[in-house]
């Protein structure tokens, strides 16, 4: 077991698959400089140019260019960056990438990674700053990731890259320094299961990426005051984990949702939705959820901060869940 | 011009890819006859008057080569090899079609004879295929990629992007601008800056070839050299074929927006009536030539009463083929 940072379990994970796998290769901007975060730092001298291959900024041919590479049998790793520059790449990922397998009949798959780096980070503003899970989670074919550990980072990824089909990788700015402890030897995280982050009986707070560690935080204070939270870490989006989140909530009977992106039809509507349609009876108080404000996020630390979801908000909605109703 | 050299066309190759134009226009016309009767479910784009781009370029390729196609992509995906049968399924919507029916005609593929897929995108096929190059080099592979697009895809940023990308990796590509002259409905030069696709491509450094696109023998000419300079290694090359496009561009458009004199003059200059004069020349005799035809209509009006009589998919079929993880149906109903 050996400590290190989300930014270098990212690293290590490419490292071990294309050390295990001579089809895995990544393409991007600067990737033989480290990429913008430094997640490939030392990857072009050890893997050469080939394999760890700068290009053009040329968001839709770097996403097609791994379409047509991931259809001719190799296995790309896309990084777009920004998760925000992917959408130069929109019609590359989603009418193609995603849509091949199927519209051509299961001829072929397109096994391919995109890491879009997500989230709020040091005053980036409305073009740096975005989680956009929720769109790629709509679209049929293709796998969305949100690691939030180390741990996971490295097992979650090399599960990306093992997979036969495209995955949205998601990784959180403000989460790249992050130190955890990193299991020796083989690591695989599987997809499509959530972890329990926390076991509590009160409620159950449904979150994902870097919210995990607000939630955790909000989760020790409310600990304090006697009131235990189950905090579910979805991990993967999707598939997402039903089993784990259906049963915490006939556990709990109460559910509140937290994410970063904005609310209006975020990641977190599907949840909610989904626990009110199936464990109705179940339910103690109304579903909750909480995420950004339906604006841009702004620049100044005074303005960002109106898009982000507080540790004092999270505690403030745990309560109003556990609060007797009293008659209107 | 091909007719003057008619004398010393290899009656063989010229034959065969007469017959194969044939062939692809007999394929579209039993197609465009049976929408009218509600088999052909959606949208097809007919590429009617552009047979000689699909003979000439794909007579040039191996069957291990890859090429992606257009929506306008019936011709190229039977003259890689494609069954026709199966295309003529997928355009009915039936099982065994190319796709299984999930496809249809502006997604036919056929990856077992290299064909990476029609598109229903303008111009999306580019950076597929450049990367699907890619992919072949850094597998050490001496196959190439052929990627036909309309002359409205050099409009597109994946065109500048794609051919950007496949000379600075100097990738075996030979890109194919099938100028049939019409954007949609649009003509394309009311749209277009600068001197166009060959022009576009060479500011990029990759050489460019222009080519009378109703021209067999000098589409296959070019090819020819094209693809010899590729498969030695020289990276991409781009062939500029002017063409035109004889239907409307959806097999329903009755294309008024262009004076008939200009299709019944487009008409007399039909890649198959002009490689028949060449052969002619050549001293193939109008037996032979007739038979050609006819043999071809024969086989697509065979084809199409074929698929008429295969079933469907089956209903569950919708829900294979998205992704491994997950259930597709999941909170569907």
């Amino acid at each position: 077991m050996a400590t290190d940072t989300y930014l270098n379990a990212g690293r290590r994970a490419v490292i071990e698959e294309m050390q295990r796998d001579g089809s895995v290769w990544a393409l991007g901007e600067d990737l033989g400089r480290g990429g913008v975060f430094g997640q490939y730092k030392g990857l072009q001298e050890m893997f050469g140019t080939s394999r760890i291959a700068d290009t053009p900024i040329s968001e839709a041919c770097i996403m097609g260019a791994a379409v047509g590479a991931a259809m001719t049998g190799t296995r790309p790793i896309v990084e777009m960056r920004f998760s925000d520059f992917a959408l130069c790449a929109v019609d590359e990922l989603v009418n193609q990438a995603a849509k091949a397998r199927f519209m051509f009949g299961g001829q072929m798959r397109v096994p391919m990674v995109v890491r879009e780096p997500i989230g709020m980070w040091r005053s980036s503003a409305a073009q740096h700053s975005q989680s956009l899970e929720a769109w790629y989670a709509h679209i049929p074919g293709l796998v969305v990731v949100t690691p939030s550990t180390p741990a996971d980072n490295l097992g979650l990824l090399k599960s990306a890259i093992r997979n036969d089909d495209p995955v949205v990788y998601l990784e959180h700015k403000n989460l790249w320094v992050l130190e955890g402890d990193l299991p020796d030897g083989e690591h695989l995280v599987p997809l499509g299961e959530a972890a329990i982050a926390r076991a509590g009986d009160a409620v159950t707070i449904v979150t994902w990426s870097a919210m995990r560690h607000v939630c955790l935080i909000a989760a020790e204070t409310l600990s304090a005051q006697g009131v235990e939270v189950e905090v579910i870490d979805l991990r993967t989006l999707w598939p997402w984990d039903r089993d784990t989140v259906f049963g915490s909530v006939q556990r709990t009977g109460r559910l509140l949702v937290v994410q970063e992106s904005v609310s209006v039809a975020g990641f977190g509507a599907e949840i909610a939705a989904s626990v009110a349609e199936a464990l109705h009876h179940d339910l103690k108080a109304p579903v909750r959820r909480l995420g950004a404000p339906r604006i841009p996020i702004a620049y100044a630390p005074a303005l960002e901060d109106r898009a982000r979801v507080s540790q004092e908000s999270i505690i403030d909605a745990v309560r109003g869940l556990i609060a007797p109703r009293t008659a209107a | 011009m091909a007719q003057d050299n008619g004398h010393n066309l290899d009656r063989d190759r010229f034959g065969a890819m007469l017959q194969l134009m044939h062939r692809i226009r007999a394929f579209e016309e039993a197609a465009i006859a049976a929408q009218k009767d509600g088999l052909v479910l959606g949208a097809i784009h007919p590429s009617i008057g552009q047979e000689a781009v699909a003979a000439g370029i794909c007579a040039n390729l191996d069957r291990n080569d890859l090429l992606l196609s257009t929506h306008r992509g019936h011709g190229h995906t039977l003259a890689k090899g494609a069954d026709p049968l199966a295309m003529m399924r997928e355009l009915f919507g039936r099982a065994g079609g190319t796709c299984g029916g999930k496809g249809g005609s502006m997604h036919i593929a056929d990856f077992g004879v290299g064909m990476l897929g029609a598109n229903g995108v303008v111009g999306a096929n580019i950076p597929i295929a450049t990367g699907a190059a890619h992919g072949l080099k850094l597998q050490g592979s001496d196959r190439i990629v052929t990627c036909i697009f309309g002359d409205g895809a050099i409009n597109r940023g994946p065109f500048l992007e794609g051919l950007n990308w496949a000379r600075v990796f100097d990738l075996p590509v030979l890109f194919v601008c099938e100028d049939n002259g019409f954007s949609a409905t649009t003509r394309t030069r009311e749209m277009t800056g600068g001197g166009g696709a060959g022009a576009r491509a060479e500011s990029l450094g990759i050489p460019a070839v222009a080519v009378d696109g109703n021209d067999l023998v000098a589409v296959d000419a070019a090819a020819r050299a094209a693809i010899a300079d590729i498969r030695t290694g020289k990276g991409p090359v781009l062939m500029h074929c002017r063409t035109y496009r004889i239907t409307g561009h959806t097999a329903v458009d009755p294309a008024t927006y262009r004076p008939a004199s200009e299709v019944a003059a487009q008409r007399e200059n039909c890649p198959i009536a002009r490689l028949e004069s060449a052969l002619r020349l050549a001293g193939m005799a109008d037996g032979d030539l007739a038979r050609a035809h006819g043999e071809a209509a024969r086989e697509m009006t065979d084809i199409a009463a074929q698929a008429r009589d295969t079933d469907w998919p089956a209903p569950e079929a919708a829900y294979t083929d998205v992704q491994d993880m997950g259930d597709p149906r999941e909170r569907a109903f």
